[in-house]
């Protein structure tokens, strides 16, 4: 008697472990994403080792990452503009050093090279001198100027995506959140009303025959895997938005959105009928019975007392569609630039991370750029389904 | 003056009608259609040479062999993990806890789980599996992170088939003087057994499917050989699909075989759902016979 009792514990213990295994693995998540997302912040945009400096008369105090973007591709070029004097400014390299010192002065090892630059440094008004650390001399004569941190406003309210760019990284996730939101608001605008009116047709209009076919087949291709969608969208989609509109690249936003709309279908009328299906039958009979006709029972009593599981399924189609990866990956041209029409190249934040975590070198800055990403995305895709589940669960609260 | 009321009302009910008898005719075209043009094209690049083969000349011709067994590595290795492990928690769940805060927070946690995006099962994969527990690209890495995709997917499907076992079964059986575990084991577990199979063979159907949760934890690009161990790298039927339908070495060529993958991956899931869908009628019989 005993034995059994114990055996029956253990057993209960078992269970009670692998339950807890779920719970593990969404703290698990949370801690490796969070962990290397947030390590992003403090971190510097320019390369690790290296030294941005000016002259000491230089008023400039700090460049931002983009600053130093904007001058690096030439699109400043005085100092006035970002604040500073009316000179010119003057980029400097390490590998321009044999422009301005003799290979004798440099020495055979560069041991004069750091005392090269900053006499460098000391003698140009207008200079902005980049090299490693390792070249800054003990009484260096320049301004080295404090290295940007990366912040929340960094990523938010940046308007670029290179991070791999030399010599600043830019790291700003707006285009990608933008691209993120329109095809996916797209994909529900096309997929709303057809997945509504199929609903409604399944639930109050179509033989129970009809519904018996269409039902499978709908849930059947829920199941077909997102990169076959994706393959399909390349080959068919891809073209037609092209021809359509006439367009150089047929990799747009509409692509993604199209293609996501056709994927979001199936949860948006199995949810939408699911709950169309759930309204009272007696509701349904006292509307007929005072004279309503079917048309009228539908859209004033069954819409109605099924918003709530409506909006439920619409809110569930743009978490699936904000999470997609492999399908938009694929057709929508991945350019990260912040779109004007839904006719562009966009990239949304999966498939960023997606595309890029390959080629991104562990533990930089990269890396934890694309891990923040991932944060970003958690966060949002919490925030839908909580969002799912209290409308469901207050759905369950009025009809009991 | 009543009489054209009603009329109009019924031409209005028509007109609605058949408009949305148009639209849903129309979604249902679209999704045959999508079936018809890659089953069609599909079927041409099949052949036994395409099923059994390696892929040659830059993955333009040869078969998917290695990228298939993959896949079944994967699919086997993720089941292994999640299947004992989502059973179990589900009977915890359904069988073990009453309604309060414990329950709450298990169901609460599977739901979020569920909800995370799969691109997120692969950040994460890399993280723990592949760099912290240094598995590298792996088997063991691909099959353990699929496998917690699955999880919510087994745990929900045997929530289901358990919740399907009638009260009066556990209350006769427990009255019989058995334990927990034994009303648990002989009575509840048999009887939900076909839907628990439902739902293990459904998440098959899903995990074959999966691709971003690979692309850092396992997948291949070009491997024309199979797997020695666990801590090999495996080609992967979806993954193999993505890269030679956008970045193989010559795209055009190898179409006709990124329309056989496809196939492949749809008939796949075709079957997983039709077995589903026979075993669930099969067995809905059986039990209300009982």
């Amino acid at each position: 008697m005993k034995a059994r009792k114990i055996k029956e514990k253990i057993i209960e213990s078992i269970l009670l472990a692998s339950s807890s295994i779920t719970s593990i693995t969404v703290l698990l998540i949370v801690v490796f994403l969070f962990s290397q997302g947030v390590s992003l912040f403090g971190d510097s945009t320019v390369e690790k080792g290296s030294v941005m400096a000016v002259n000491k008369n230089n008023p400039v105090k700090e460049l931002t990452g983009s600053q130093i973007k904007e001058i690096f591709d030439q699109n400043v070029v005085y100092w006035n503009e970002i604040g500073g004097k009316k000179d010119t400014i003057i980029l400097f390299r390490i590998d321009d050093i044999g422009n301005y010192y003799s290979d004798e002065e440099i020495g055979e090892n560069f041991e004069g090279l750091s005392e090269c630059v900053s006499r460098l440094v000391d003698s140009i008004p207008g200079i902005l001198a980049y090299f490693p650390e390792k070249y800054l001399s003990k009484n260096f004569k320049g301004k080295v100027l404090p290295l940007e941190k990366v912040s929340l406003k960094t990523l938010f309210k940046g308007k670029e995506w290179f991070p791999s760019a030399q010599p600043a990284a830019q790291i700003g996730a707006m285009p990608l959140i933008l691209g993120t939101l329109w095809v996916s608001l797209g994909a529900i605008l096309l997929a709303l009303p057809l997945g509504l009116a199929t609903a409604v047709y399944m639930s109050d209009i179509a033989h129970g025959k009809v519904r018996r076919v269409m039902k499978p087949l709908i849930e059947l291709l829920a199941g077909i895997p997102s990169v076959v969608y994706g393959f399909f969208g390349l080959i068919v989609i891809v073209p037609l938005v092209q021809q359509v509109f006439n367009l150089p690249v047929g990799e747009t936003a509409l692509s993604g959105s199209i293609v996501l709309g056709i994927m979001a279908l199936p949860t948006i009328i199995t949810v939408s009928e699911d709950a169309m299906r759930n309204t009272p039958r007696a509701m349904k009979e006292a509307s007929l019975a005072l004279g309503a006709t079917k048309w009228q029972t539908i859209y004033r009593v069954v819409i109605p007392c099924s918003a709530s599981g409506i909006t439920a399924g619409a809110i569930l189609g743009i978490g699936r569609a904000i999470g997609e990866t492999m399908a938009v990956l694929m057709v929508t041209g991945n350019a990260a630039v912040i779109p004007h029409t839904i006719l562009e190249p966009v990239r949304t934040i999966p498939a960023t991370i997606a595309a890029e975590l390959g080629e991104a070198a562990q533990g930089g800055l990269h890396f934890k750029a694309l891990f923040a990403l991932g944060c970003i995305l958690f966060i949002i895709t919490l925030i839908i389904n909580l969002l799912v589940e209290s409308i469901s669960a207050s759905n369950k609260h009025k009809s009991h | 003056m009543s009489s054209t009321i009603a009329s109009r009302k019924r031409r209005n009910e028509q007109i609605a009608f058949w408009l949305f008898r148009l639209l849903s005719f129309g979604v249902v075209a679209i999704l045959f259609y999508i079936l018809y043009f890659l089953v069609s094209n599909g079927i041409k690049a099949i052949s036994w040479e395409f099923i059994t083969q390696m892929p040659e000349d830059g993955m333009t011709k040869g078969g998917i062999y290695p990228a298939i067994i993959g896949t079944l590595y994967l699919v086997a290795g993720s089941m292994i993990f999640a299947f004992p492990i989502g059973v179990a928690s589900a009977i915890y769940i359904n069988e073990y806890t009453k309604d309060g805060v414990l329950k709450k927070i298990i169901k609460q946690m599977t739901n979020n789980l569920a909800g995370i995006p799969s691109i997120i099962f692969g950040l994460f994969g890399m993280a723990l599996f592949v760099n912290q527990l240094k598995f590298g690209d792996s088997i063991l890495a691909g099959s353990l992170t699929l496998g917690l995709l699955a999880l919510p997917v087994v745990i929900r499907t045997t929530e289901e088939a358990l919740k399907a076992v009638p009260d009066t079964f556990r209350q006769a059986s427990l009255g019989l003087g058995a334990s927990k575990w034994q009303t648990t084991s002989k009575v509840v577990i048999p009887i939900a057994f076909p839907n628990i199979i439902t739902g293990l063979i459904l998440s098959i159907g899903r995990v074959s499917g999966e691709t971003a949760p690979i692309l850092f934890t396992v997948a291949a690009y070009f491997l024309p050989k199979l797997p020695q161990s666990i801590f090999d790298q495996v080609m992967a039927l979806p993954y193999h699909l993505y890269v030679i339908t956008t970045s193989g070495t010559n795209v055009a060529e190898s179409r006709p075989m990124a329309y056989g993958t496809a196939l492949v991956l749809i008939v796949i899931v075709l079957i997983a759902n039709l077995l589903a869908n026979a075993l669930r009628k099969y067995f809905g019989k059986k039990v209300k016979m009982n």
